[in-house]
């Protein structure tokens, strides 16, 4: 199962770094969310996957499933969510003030030369 | 348990809630601005004298025993920065007030400018390596808003580089966590140190190092990493240049300088073989930065690029010396470099722009301005008795005696780059001829007793070395001995 889960986030890297690179903000962001997404299931699967009972009092079992990495993930995705947010805001705003979302149109000489 | 060790961080935090109810009323946010600025640097202070007096100081939140819950650990090392950010805050605060403007007064620098602050105080506090994380995402979705905060054009631009580069530094940063947790399956740093001393040298966990370095050095400006930062510093107006340069990319030194002391020492040979040679590059690339550039913005930002590899030189070589030294240096830097950057603002402002060629004269109608910036510039480029002084001296000494010519010698020349780059300033802008702009004269009292103040410490901080030197070597000791912070944390 953690084969299978590390071959899938190596896939989600893949299309996070490919949409990164393309030029159109939008997919930069669409890419930023993915890379995110795959940062957390590696979170989950670093942690083991369903190693025994839900890690709750009064379940007498043998094994428990280790409730940390989920409490991480989900502290991760609330900050991947707000940074999400604040990106698509500052996204527009700039597509607002100089008219352009493809990377290569925004390049400036300004505080470059 | 210590409930004084939350107050840097409790302080800002409130602040920054409170004075996002009095947005629309300045003067208002500017009183409880000063005063809660001014009372985190009381807490900070009498936090840096609690440690000093009884050691580590340690609360677990929440009441949860050492390993399992979050631990605020303040070390001599972190309290002294906590100190060091305190006061950097409460200046550029002073020094916003005059030139940030109304408009972003009303729209939440305050409490923005608050968060930031909460945000390096906890990345210096936290004993928890995802805490680290947290407390960084803080920090840096308040950089994020001070930096598009305006929405200028340069400044838009800017802010979707920084952020997609600090977005794809803290995934890596989740990342190295996850890869930690799975080896030690723990995240109190002094647990981690533990179980990694008991588990010895093994592949995985140097190459955990080396992704912890790319994270830290991202975010601290290390070679080859530095490239977003001479165009995302030179976005904001002077005040958050300052926060921005004397503050965020400390706190990825200070990751470094805690993980790779604390954590990553089984393979000494290779990892802080790896961080002195990125670190000699990072100078190198910095002294040519810092000469190259006739923008004085650009000047002093990569005077940053080089502090960095200084210290970082100095927590490669990893001995006791070289690590006072170290953390000698980087309180200086901090303080400096704060004060060069809002003299560059008053500069820029009273000029109207940030090009050495269209300067000059300035010294004729501001003497004031003139002879603070020399001495800052003496300050900053290691001149004896001034406070730069004594951390190159340490780390250069220890270099040597670790039979590291080479990259001691680089740290010596620098000091001269440094030095010119500075002296460029100096010369072309004060000196010569006036020019036009200086027939009406701005008034910048107000704005120059907040660099004042700054080159003031840094003076004072270099003469009285005597007095400090037993500080920062304690602090110093933790960093080198990591015994002493495991036991702290863990009271074993």
């Amino acid at each position: 199962m953690e084969i299978l889960m590390s071959f899938l986030i190596g896939i989600i890297f893949m299309s996070a770094t490919y949409l990164m690179l393309s030029k159109s903000l939008l997919r930069i962001i669409v890419g930023t969310g993915l890379l995110s997404h795959g940062v957390h299931l590696l979170l989950l699967t670093m942690g083991g996957l369903k190693k025994g009972a839900a890690p709750l009092l009064g379940q007498q079992a043998e094994a428990y499933t280790d409730p940390l990495p989920q409490a991480l993930i989900l502290t991760a995705i609330v900050i991947a969510f707000g940074i999400t947010a604040l990106f698509l805001v500052v996204a527009y705003r700039t597509y607002q003030e100089l008219g352009t979302d493809n990377m290569e149109l925004m390049r400036g000489k300004e505080g470059n030369e | 348990m210590n409930s004084l060790i939350t107050l840097p961080l409790l302080i800002p935090f409130f602040t920054a809630i409170i004075l996002v109810f009095f947005a629309k009323n300045v003067p208002v946010q500017r009183w409880i601005a000063t005063i809660s600025s001014f009372s985190t640097i009381v807490a900070a202070v009498v936090l840096a004298a609690t440690v000093y007096t009884d050691g580590i100081q340690t609360m677990n939140l929440s009441d949860w025993e050492a390993p399992y819950g979050i631990t605020l650990v303040s070390d001599m090392t972190s309290a002294l920065l906590v100190l060091t950010t305190s006061l950097i805050s409460f200046v550029c605060l002073l020094y916003s007030f005059r030139s940030i403007g109304k408009e972003r007064e009303e729209f939440y620098y305050y409490p923005v400018f608050f968060f930031l602050v909460l945000g390096v105080n906890g990345a210096f506090t936290t004993g928890d390596i995802f805490n680290l994380f947290v407390f960084f995402e803080v920090m840096l979705m308040a950089s994020y808003v001070l930096l598009v905060l305006g929405g200028t054009k340069i400044q838009l631009r800017e802010t979707i580089k920084y952020l997609l580069v600090n977005i794809i530094s803290s995934a890596l940063f989740v990342i190295g966590v996850a890869y930690l947790y799975s080896v030690v399956g723990t995240l109190n740093m002094a647990h981690i140190s533990l179980r990694l001393h008991e588990m010895g040298q093994s592949g995985i966990v140097t190459v955990i190092a080396v992704l912890f370095l790319i994270v830290f050095g991202i975010k601290g400006a290390l070679f080859p990493l530095y490239f977003w930062l001479p165009g995302a510093y030179y976005a904001p107006p002077a005040p958050v240049m300052a926060m921005f340069g004397a503050l965020l990319t400390k706190v990825g030194i200070y990751s470094i300088a805690r993980t790779y002391t604390l954590f990553f020492t089984q393979d000494i040979g290779y990892t802080h073989g790896l961080l002195e040679i990125l670190a000699i590059i990072t100078i190198i690339v910095g002294a040519i930065g810092a000469i190259a550039y006739s923008d004085v913005k650009k000047i002093v930002i990569y005077n940053i690029v080089v502090a960095v590899g200084v210290i970082l030189f100095g927590i490669a070589t990893f001995t006791p010396e070289s690590l006072t030294g170290s953390v000698f240096y980087l309180i200086h830097d901090m303080i400096i470099k704060a004060a060069l950057f809002l003299l560059i603002g008053i500069i820029i402002k009273v000029t109207g722009t940030s090009n050495l060629k269209e300067m000059g004269g300035l010294i004729h109608r501001y003497p004031g301005l003139a002879w603070t910036f020399f001495i800052a510039a003496l300050a900053l480029s290691g001149i004896p008795p001034l406070s730069g002084f004594m951390g190159k001296i340490l780390i250069v000494r220890a270099g040597i005696d670790a039979g590291n010519y080479w990259g001691s010698g680089i740290v010596l020349l620098s000091s001269l780059f440094v030095l010119f780059s500075v002296m460029k300033i100096f010369i072309n802008a004060f000196w010569g001829e006036a020019r036009e702009y200086n027939q009406e004269k701005v008034p910048i009292r107000w704005l120059l007793t907040a660099p004042v103040i700054l080159t003031i410490c840094a003076v004072l901080y270099g003469l009285g070395i005597e007095a400090l030197y037993p500080i920062i070597s304690t602090a110093a000791e933790t960093l080198s001995n990591p015994e002493i912070y495991i036991n702290a944390v863990l009271k074993e």
